[in-house]
């Protein structure tokens, strides 16, 4: 039963962090309507700048965070900017997902370059121990506390963010019409600026704590998680704001109960194999909408 | 003038969509533009509102030249647009899409303006909380106005207003368009129901395939032998 219960709070942890990142995802997607499938690097990125500046500098680990969240942000902008938004109206949109690839693999080889193929052992940023229940039988750490109720923070700040202020209106309405959004005023660019910035400072975040939840740092940390996390925000509906925590949440709860009853060496085919399944029964995802054209 | 085009032309890749076509609209005028599909009638308004970059002529607006000024800011100055199709915002309820309406002004009271358009549309006002992508087709062409309406522009454009609707519904769109323009609001109105237009217009431009074949008093139009039997159907 404990070990069950510690599965679970494991994967709500894991689950927590592929929510943050697919937030990221999954609004770039709503409203640029582009896979940014360098997203998972952002995160890497985010790792290293808090890795040079806390492990190495000896920068308080929260500073280290704030950097890493500045310069991401800076990082995303700048991308688009530079990558993406030249393309965005290019004949084929599979111009901007190639771009992307690309993009992925540019930041993984100047990390490459930067800091070696070695893996880098990466000091949480959560010193706190944690909680230890039931006469120490169930003991939840620190980082998994912390990782959970960041991730819900996230998600209440920017539900209350998308419907509450003007640019979150504006950012709805690009996501459901980008042409009519513009016949209402709204600067467009602006908009999908400020969704990049947004979604590349979740990726900081999310690799302050996927990086202390399992300290060990690579130029490829970011791949799997991305993949996972884009795995995620299509589950609960791509697009969707709720859809990517609920699909981000139910995404780590599979992968750590299959690894704990199943098999390790299964638990992505597993992770994948229910993407398979949900895409066919539910093409549009937990909390996605089928559109439907009324004439 | 309130709206001047000069030598106005319009690439999709290689294809030119509009040949260097000039025309203009008074202060308090409904002018039409009206043509068969495919005549350039959607691109002339969405180069108007910025959706489309010209390649070539100029847009002035009350003398100015906004030719190369950024779509999102042409609201602002006063043009406003009904699009083809109404594309309302489908998730966000009949307010909220008239609250986007209101997204350019820089006033942040705009009650007023909301309860006189429910005044005018009294059934947006019984499904203000209900979601756009739910309304009937008639329905959202009301809403796709009130929210145009909402940014109390100097010129309103309309994209076939009555396109889908029945025929009792056109003619309560067109009643509509009729006091807009009564409370002083100018009017630029394509329409492919070219009957209608003339009727409700003080002058008329008729495009085919890019260019401007005909103008003149709407009036002169509906009587013209050549117009009646390419567009009246007579």
């Amino acid at each position: 039963m404990m070990s069950f219960l510690t599965s679970l709070v494991n994967g709500l942890s894991l689950g927590s962090i592929y929510a943050i990142i697919a937030l990221g995802y999954t609004m770039v997607y709503g409203i640029a309507k582009m896979l940014n499938f360098a997203h998972g690097d952002f995160i890497m990125v985010g790792c290293y700048i808090i890795f040079v500046f806390s492990s190495s500098l000896g920068l308080p680990p929260v500073l280290a965070i704030l950097l890493a969240v500045v310069l991401c942000t800076i990082l995303g902008v700048t991308t688009e900017r530079v990558a993406y938004r030249p393309l965005r109206n290019a004949a084929s949109p599979l111009a901007v997902l190639i771009t992307a690839i690309g993009v992925s693999y540019f930041l993984e080889n100047m990390a490459l370059l930067i800091f070696g193929a070695d893996t880098k052992s990466f000091t949480s940023v959560v010193p706190w121990s944690g909680l230890s229940l039931f006469n120490g039988e169930l003991v939840i750490q620190g980082i998994t506390v912390v990782t959970i109720c960041i991730s819900l923070l996230i998600l209440a700040v920017l539900q209350l963010f998308v419907h509450k202020t003007r640019e979150g209106q504006a950012m709805l309405a690009v996501s459901q019409d980008r042409g009519a959004a513009m016949l209402m005023g709204i600067d467009v660019n602006k908009t999908i600026t400020l969704t990049f910035a947004i979604g590349s400072a979740l990726a900081a975040v999310a690799g302050a704590l996927l990086a202390s939840a399992y300290p060990s740092l690579t130029p490829y940390t970011g791949a799997m998680p991305g993949i996972k996390a884009f795995v995620a925000a299509v589950l609960g509906g791509i697009g969707s704001i709720p859809g990517a925590m609920i699909g981000g949440l139910v995404l780590g709860i599979i992968e750590i109960l299959s690894r704990t009853y199943i098999s390790s060496q299964l638990a992505d085919a597993i992770v994948f194999g229910i993407l398979v399944i949900v895409l066919i029964v539910r093409p549009a995802g937990i909390l996605g909408k089928n559109i439907q054209e009324k004439v | 003038m309130l709206l001047e085009i000069k030598n106005l032309s319009v690439y999709y890749g290689v294809i030119q969509a509009l040949k260097g076509i000039s025309f203009s609209v008074d202060r308090g005028e409904i002018v039409a533009l009206i043509g068969a599909n495919g005549a350039g009638k959607t691109t002339t308004l969405h180069t108007i509102s910025g959706l489309i970059e010209p390649k070539a002529g100029e847009i002035l607006f009350n003398g100015d030249n906004i030719t190369k000024v950024p779509g999102h800011k042409r609201v602002g100055m006063g043009i406003a647009q009904v699009p083809e199709g109404r594309r309302v915002f489908r998730d966000m309820t009949v307010e909220e899409n008239l609250k986007m309406g209101a997204y350019s002004r820089t006033d942040k009271d705009h009650s007023d303006t909301m309860s006189r358009i429910f005044d005018r549309f009294p059934r947006l006002k019984e499904r203000r909380t209900q979601v756009s992508g739910t309304l009937s087709g008639g329905e959202q062409q009301m809403l796709a106005m009130g929210r145009a309406l909402m940014s109390k522009p100097d010129i309103l454009l309309l994209d076939e207003p009555s396109m889908g609707l029945s025929p009792i519904l056109v003619n309560e769109v067109f009643d509509i368009i009729r006091s807009v323009h009564e409370d002083g609001t100018t009017v630029l109105l394509v329409e492919q129901n070219a009957k209608k237009a003339l009727n409700i217009a003080d002058r008329a431009y008729v495009l085919e395939t890019g260019a401007i074949i005909t103008s003149g008093d709407a009036e002169e139009l509906l009587n013209d032998d050549a117009i009646r039997k390419a567009y009246l159907g007579e």
